[in-house]
Formats: structure tokens, sequence, C-alpha cells
């Protein structure tokens, strides 16, 4: 007969394979489980009987570890800061599934690439629509995995319907720029549309909203690697072919660039959901190595601008500059925050983070106020109110994530409350970009 | 008696706060002194408790430490902070809401009331 020694060992053993379930919590459950026993021997149990009935208690151990993967949902993400074993890789669903809603992506870009002659002629609409030739597919994607109910897929469809409709029926102006602008923003707007089927509908829970902001990070960084492997393999294939025919190689890259970019996509996803537990994730380790770096550069260039005054020739170009600088800080915010075990108490890395955002808050400010007084003299353009537009709303983000980062590293208040800034601001990021897309373009009477 | 599944799951917070109100404590103490108060009515599924300890962390409800004594286990103690307690006091105006408009209806002043101010 096994001794109960050897019995919580291995209910020991069962629990860690849990991947959501970290080594500290095993812990505190076998301390939990070994208060029980000792009670119940002390009860008059012999110590087979305590262990079965204190093992009964402590609840099956599917159910605990899924309530451990709602509260710890970050830790199914592999991140840095837990050791231990990968565990067994997640059902990422068959790739036959993924492989078909790429296909189908590809054939809407190339049938759409048809349509338009590209690139022979290069007409506005096709940039307006890549988005909706591509993306709907995605939310497809994610809306059968997560096995959402009709009224779900209506929900996802409402959005892609909405936007199909408002891009092609404005009476764009000959060169518009409102145009091009919402050929710009479009794919943001829907990229966030993505997300309700992503999250399965529970688009208010913060733990969803922070899986969905991992999920994008990885999802760039697999797409950059994709394009890289798929660059390579076209620059081949048509330096290969070029000497049997002339052209050739041109039209290898005109038939396959547009399909291979749009199901690379679908791809991109498939890898991230199948890797999910499998890897440790990527951006939080490039954050981990750009932050300082990123700290140093922010420190100097601010000092500079503070020294020699903000008073060079700031044009459109340079706010677009300032707002992509801004959009890389953020990046570093949130996949920071998302490697970060909440309870952990602040460190080196949560100072360099906040160095950085101050830092970029402060050279932001100076552009800005140059800005301001510009557009005061030379009146709105459509590309001057977007710039200014998108360079607020990340303003205000990083003012209040730094501002709240500075109370948390005081210690008064908890890590959470500064994932729940982060998550509750998203919205406003789709809202800016659905209103690029539908109201700018009125605004400026469709110039 | 058997008590609702969804009541359980709702009175749970308020009852792990109320607890650690009085004083600091550890997982399986908070869960013998819900038994305790409830007279073994409000049977909770022990290892649930965890992940609800731990949502209570990450809120900034209660802070955690790992404690080894001279003798006996290694622990992890929870304390209630301010906001916890600030938490505590919301959910309990809610239950005596609660409670006070069953009474009005069943007639029995005090018998629910008395739990919601436990």
């Amino acid at each position: 007969m096994e001794s109960v020694e050897s019995q919580i060992a291995q209910w020991r053993e069962f629990l860690s394979r849990a991947p959501a379930v970290g080594t500290r919590d095993v812990e505190e459950l076998e301390t939990h489980l070994r208060d029980q026993i000792g009670e119940l021997g002390a009860a008059g149990l012999d110590d087979d009987e305590a262990f079965l009935v204190a093992v009964k208690r402590m609840g099956d151990m599917d159910g605990l570890s899924r309530e451990f993967a709602r509260e710890h949902s970050g830790r199914l993400w592999k991140q840095l800061v837990i050791g231990g074993e990968p565990g067994p890789a997640s059902g990422s669903g068959s790739w036959i599934e993924a492989a078909a809603f790429a296909l189908g992506a590809a054939l809407a870009v190339q049938l759409a690439r048809l349509a338009a002659g590209f690139p022979g002629e290069e007409p506005l609409w096709l940039g307006r629509n890549l988005g909706l030739l591509v993306l709907p597919f995605l939310a497809g994607y994610f809306a059968r995995r997560r096995r959402l109910d009709a009224g779900g897929w209506a929900r996802s469809a409402v959005v892609f319907a909405a936007a199909a409709v408002v891009t092609n029926l404005y009476p764009y102006g000959d060169t518009s720029a409102t145009e091009v602008l919402v050929a710009a923003h479009l794919p943001f707007m829907l990229a966030l549309a993505v997300a309700y089927p992503y999250m399965g509908g529970e688009v208010g829970s913060r733990e969803r909203r922070m899986d969905f902001v991992r999920f994008i990070g990885e999802w760039a960084i697999y797409y950059v690697l994709i394009a890289l492997g798929g660059g390579v393999l076209l620059g081949l294939t048509a330096l290969i072919l070029e000497p049997i025919s002339t052209g050739a190689g041109e039209r290898v890259f005109e038939w396959v660039l547009p399909s291979g970019a749009a199901g690379a996509v679908i791809v991109a996803a498939w890898l991230v959901e199948s890797k999910q537990q499998v890897v440790e994730n990527m951006a939080p380790v490039l954050t981990m190595i750009f932050t300082p770096l990123f700290a140093v550069m922010l420190t100097v260039a601010a000092a500079t601008y503070a020294f020699s005054g903000a008073a060079g020739a700031f044009d459109r170009e340079l706010l677009g500059v300032f707002d992509a600088l801004m959009v890389v800080v953020l990046g570093l915010v949130l996949y920071a925050m998302s490697a970060r075990e909440p309870s952990r108490p602040p460190g080196l890395m949560d100072f360099a983070g906040l160095l950085a955002v101050a830092s970029a808050l402060v050279l932001d400010a100076m552009v800005l106020v140059a800005m301001v007084t510009r557009i005061g003299d030379l009146g709105f353009t459509p590309n001057r109110a977007a710039a200014l537009g998108l360079n607020i709303v990340l303003l205000v983000n990083l003012a209040g994530a730094a501002w709240l980062s500075v109370r948390f590293l005081r210690g008064r208040v908890a890590f959470g409350r500064l994932e729940r800034w982060q998550t509750s601001y998203l919205p406003v990021f789709a809202a800016w970009a659905a209103f690029v897309v539908v109201a700018l373009p009125p605004l400026f009477s469709f110039a | 008696m058997h008590i609702d599944k969804d009541l359980v799951a709702a009175s749970a917070t308020p009852l792990v706060l109320a607890i650690l109100a009085e004083s600091e404590s550890y997982g399986y103490a908070i869960l013998k002194r819900v038994r305790e108060l409830s007279g073994g009515d409000l049977e909770w599924t022990d290892g649930m408790l965890y992940p609800l300890l731990h949502r209570l962390s990450r809120l900034g409800y209660v802070t955690t430490e790992w404690r080894a004594p001279v003798e006996g286990r290694r622990r992890r103690y929870y304390a209630i902070t301010d906001a916890g307690k600030q938490a505590l006091a919301e959910a309990k105006q809610q239950w005596v809401t609660v409670a006070r408009a069953l009474d009005g209806l069943w007639g029995t002043p005090g018998a629910v009331l008395a739990f919601g101010q436990a």
C-alpha cells in the first residue's frame, strides 16, 4: 500500500502539469491539503481515508486548473518570470481550418487585384478596401475557433458590413486626402473589430483584452518573420525563372505576393494560437531588451530639445514621426505589462519603463505646442487633424500610464490599476480609428 | 441545507474580505472560519478559494506574504488593505439592502439582516 507521502507527491506532480498553476500555487495548495489531512487524522480517520477526503474537498483538478487559468491567463502565454517545464501543446485546432480561411483571404485579394488591373493601374479603391478583403477572414477564423453562436457571428459581421458601406459609398473628390486617411485607418479599426470574435464575445473582460494585446504583439512578430522568409523565397524563385523567359520574375511577384501577404495574416494568427503554451513569448523578450535602450535614447533626445529649444522647422511629417514614436513607446509599456507577474514588487525595469514614457511625454508636449501654434496660423487640413488627433489620443494614454506607474512605484496603488487603465483605454483607439474612417471625410467634405 | 451555487459564488468575496478584516489569515484557516460561521451549510470547493484570493490580491484588496514559523508549515498569509476595506463596505451596503428587501416580504425582522451585519 502506498504511503500518504507518495500519494501527496503524485497529486502535486499532477497539479503542476496545469500550465496556469505556478509552483508557488502548488505549494500553497499542498499546505492546505496537509492541514486538512492533519485535522481529519486528528478526528480519527486513518491516513488513506484522510487523504481521499481532503483531495475530494479540494475539488476536481480540471475545474481547479480552469479557475486558475481564468485568473492567471497571462501564465498560459508562458511568461519570462515563470520557470518550469513547458506544458503540453494546446489544441490549436486543425491546421486545415486555418488553411481554408487563409486561402479565402488569398483568393479575395487576388480577385480584387485582377479586377483593379494592379499593378498596371493603381485605383485608390483597392488600397481603401484592403482591410475589408483580408480581415473578415481573420474574424471568421476566430469566430469558428471560439465557437461563437449565430448572434456572435452576426455581431462580428456588422462592423465589417458597416465599414464596407461607409468607405465605398462616400463620394471622395479627386486626389482626396481623406480617402488616403481612410485607407490608412480602416485596417486598424477592423483589427480592433477582430477583437470581438477573438475574445469569444467577452469584450468586457480585462483578462481577455490583455490576451488580445498579447496576441497582436506576437502576431506582428510572426508576420514579419513570415514576410522575411517569403521575400527570400520569392526573390530566389524570380531569379531562377528569369533566364527561362524575361518578365517571368516580375509575374511571380505580381501573382504570388498579394495572395501570400493576405494568407500570411491568417497563418500568423494560427501560429500564435498554436504556440501559446509551447514557446516563450517574443514581444516581452524584445521589450526587455529595448525598454532600457529607448529610455536612454529618449532622455538624450528630450534633453537636447529642451536645451536647444523646440524652435526647429516642425511640419506635418515630424508630427507623424512623433506619432510613430508614441506608438512604439506604448508598445513597450503594453508588452512590459503583459509579461509582468502582477504581484511582484516594483523593480528596475519598471523604472526604465517610466523613464522612457516620461521622456517621450516631454518630447511630445514640446512638439505638440509648436504644432498647435502652426495649425493656428495655417488652418486645419484633414492630414493635420488626423495626425494631431492621434497624437492627443496617445498622449492622454501615456500621461495616464506615467501617473499611475509613479503611484505604483511609490506603493500607492496595486499593479492591477495600471493594467485596468490600459485595458479600459483600448476602445478609445478603436473609436478614434472609426472617427477618422466615418466622420472625418464628411467633416472635410471629402477633400 | 443546500445553498444555490450562484449565491455561494456571489457571497464568497465579501465573506473572505470580512474574515480578513477581523485579522490576517491563510487559506485553510479562512475556509475553516467560513464553515464555522455558516454552521457547515456554505460548502466551498476548497481549491476555488485560492484563485479568488489571487484575484483580490491583483485588485489590490489584499496583500500577501509567505511566512515560515519556527515550527509548523510555511504558509501564505493574506491581509486586507484600505482598498479592500472600502470594497467590503460597499459590498456590505449591497447585501444589507438585499436582505432588507427580503425581510420586508418575509416579515422576519433581523433574521436575514443579521447575516448582512455579521
